[in-house]
């Protein structure tokens, strides 16, 4: 065991011989060492997430055909330190009305509801916070914390825009909460196992065949978008509709709350792009670059977690936002009933197929996707030509009437 | 550990007596979500992590979340004036006090009332176990289905009383 096959629990040991040579007790030295690295994990975090700041400025600019921060610092690297500076020095509005404890927690909750997703982030085999064995569910109870921290700020503003931002937001969180549990359970059901490391390892092997986005290619989309819909982001970005409620549950905000508020929003995006990798694509597994070490698969994964949240920005910028009735008809019309078709398909073919060889196994899964798909699109099909023709008709006979 | 359990176990019944006692209605869904939480981490402590979290889903992430929701949504006044208390307190707490006295007797005479929790091996997966459990017939198979089942007829039935077909 040296520094590069496992650096993290080189640290911890040499860190424990400084501490007892101090003569501090074994259990409080470990107890210093556990919050040493989660102080470390959180500033590596946030100084990631101030990075994001300048990464999704520069790319929005890219898709609106716009140059996007390029006056401070070499290629505009310096602009979210400015952002930050001027966050700092803006008045601090707490609005009269408010429920002032409620109010001033909500931002702080916000963060750490995304910040505590990182405690089962694997970035490598040797280096993840904690290896949960219900880990697929650990995500979903950090959700409800961020919607609790939305309702919160909704709440206690007392402004009736935050309210029905907040309002709109949750309604739209908790319903799209549905499918992204049941899509959880597919990666679940092919590792056998809930924990991330577990899901990570199931995924091995030279080639990316065994990745489950190619085992279950309708599961990855439907997670990619219940994601969307629980980051809050565009199309989905009801709770901020400038036109109708200003800005959402974020109104009533000034100064560094509002950038908490704003950072957490980037930070999930960037979390849920890494877990869309995790669960989906493989994780730190990449072509076996991961065998060389814990550093380069740490890479991998937040490699990969920038092209998941590139892709997030991708479709935030390029659609529109949609209206709150068809967002919520899409979930619990659309994605609920194909969520299950598709978990209780792979459920089975995965009992049935147990002994098969690899290839059927894969072949099979990624068919009856497809299958499953082009089921999907053709009862859509149906659906919508016989709404058209109950439309016309209806017109046409009131010509005929008058 | 000991001093752990001490400090969760005085927020969760700290929160509880906020609960009953502010006049705030959505300050008291608040507490309750902190009392719901010590609970969860009193659940992580006893090495039980997939009801810890399931607790944070249910409870915090569904349960309180509506009780909230239905809160704001109710069009009255949200500070109630009147007193808290009425004259019936002195049943209630001599109910809630033989209730304690009689589960801690209960408990007292449980031989397990004294052991700590033994640690469980390291390839141990309480999840697996748990599973394999509600699906065996010789254990949990009967019981686990009818809550589902009577969960599928809620579902039904609140979709049914909520369609507007004529």
């Amino acid at each position: 065991m040296n520094l590069w096959t496992n650096p993290i629990q080189v640290i911890a040991d040499w860190l424990m011989q400084i501490f007892t040579g101090w003569g501090l007790a074994e259990t409080l030295a470990s107890v210093l060492i556990d919050l040493i690295g989660i102080v470390f994990l959180v500033v590596f975090i946030l100084i990631l997430d101030v990075m994001l700041v300048w990464v999704e400025r520069k790319v929005v600019a890219r898709f609106q055909d716009r140059l996007g921060p390029n006056r401070v610092g070499p290629f505009g690297l310096i602009q979210p330190f400015a952002d930050i500076i001027k966050l700092f020095i803006k008045e601090d509005i707490t609005p009269e009305g408010a429920d002032k404890v409620i109010y001033n927690i909500a931002p702080v909750l916000s963060v750490s509801s995304v910040l505590i997703l990182w405690a089962i982030f694997p970035l490598a085999p040797v280096i993840i916070g904690v290896d949960l064995n219900v880990g697929v569910l650990y995500l979903v109870a950090a959700g409800a914390l961020g919607t609790l921290s939305i309702i919160m700020a909704g709440w206690a503003s007392n402004n009736k825009f935050a309210l029905l931002g907040a309002f709109r937001q949750v309604a739209a969180m908790i319903s799209y909460e549905i499918p992204m549990i049941v899509v959880l359970l597919i990666p679940t059901i092919f590792a056998g196992s809930m924990g991330m490391l577990g899901i990570s390892e199931g995924q091995q092997g030279f080639w990316p065949w065994n990745w489950y986005v190619f085992l279950s290619p309708l599961g990855a989309l439907i997670f990619l978008i219940s994601a969307i819909a629980e980051l809050g982001r565009a199309p989905f970005d009801l709770s901020e509709g400038e036109s109708e409620v200003v800005a959402g549950f974020h109104i009533e905000y000034s100064g560094m709350k509002f950038g908490w508020f704003y950072a957490g929003e980037l930070l999930h995006a960037f979390t849920f792009g890494g877990f869309w990798a995790i669960l989906f694509f493989g994780g730190y597994n990449f072509f076996g670059l991961e065998k060389l070490g814990p550093l380069v698969s740490a890479a991998i994964v937040l490699f990969k977690a920038m092209v998941g949240y590139w892709v997030i920005m991708w479709i935030k910028y390029t659609l529109m936002r949609i209206r709150i009735d068809h967002m919520l008809a899409f979930n619990w019309k659309f994605l609920v009933p194909l969520s299950f078709v598709v978990l209780m398909v792979t459920a089975l073919l995965n009992t049935l197929l147990r002994d098969a060889p690899t290839a059927t196994f894969i072949l099979s899964m990624f068919f009856s996707n497809v299958i499953i798909a082009g089921i999907t699109i053709e009862i859509l099909r149906r659906r919508s030509r016989s709404g058209r023709e109950k439309v016309e008709g209806q017109a046409s006979s009131g010509v005929k009437a008058t | 550990m000991t001093i752990l359990f001490l400090i969760i176990a005085i927020v969760i019944l700290a929160s509880a007596v906020m609960v009953v006692t502010t006049r705030n209605l959505v300050h008291a869904a608040l507490w309750l979500i902190v009392s719901l939480f010590g609970v969860a981490v009193l659940f992580a402590m006893l090495n039980a992590g997939f009801l810890a979290v399931v607790q944070v889903v249910v409870y915090i992430g569904a349960i309180a979340i509506l009780f909230i929701f239905a809160v704001m949504l109710t069009r009255r006044e949200m500070r109630g004036h009147g007193k808290p208390l009425n004259n019936n307190w002195w049943i209630s707490a001599l109910l809630s006090l033989l209730t304690f006295g009689g589960l801690a007797m209960l408990l007292s005479n449980w031989d397990g009332f004294s052991q700590t929790p033994a640690d469980f091996p390291s390839d141990f997966d309480g999840v697996a176990e748990l599973g394999n459990a509600l699906i065996d017939p010789n254990q949990f198979v009967l019981p686990f289905e009818v809550a589902s089942i009577l969960l599928v007829a809620a579902l039904v039935g609140a979709v049914y009383i909520a369609s507007n077909r004529k």
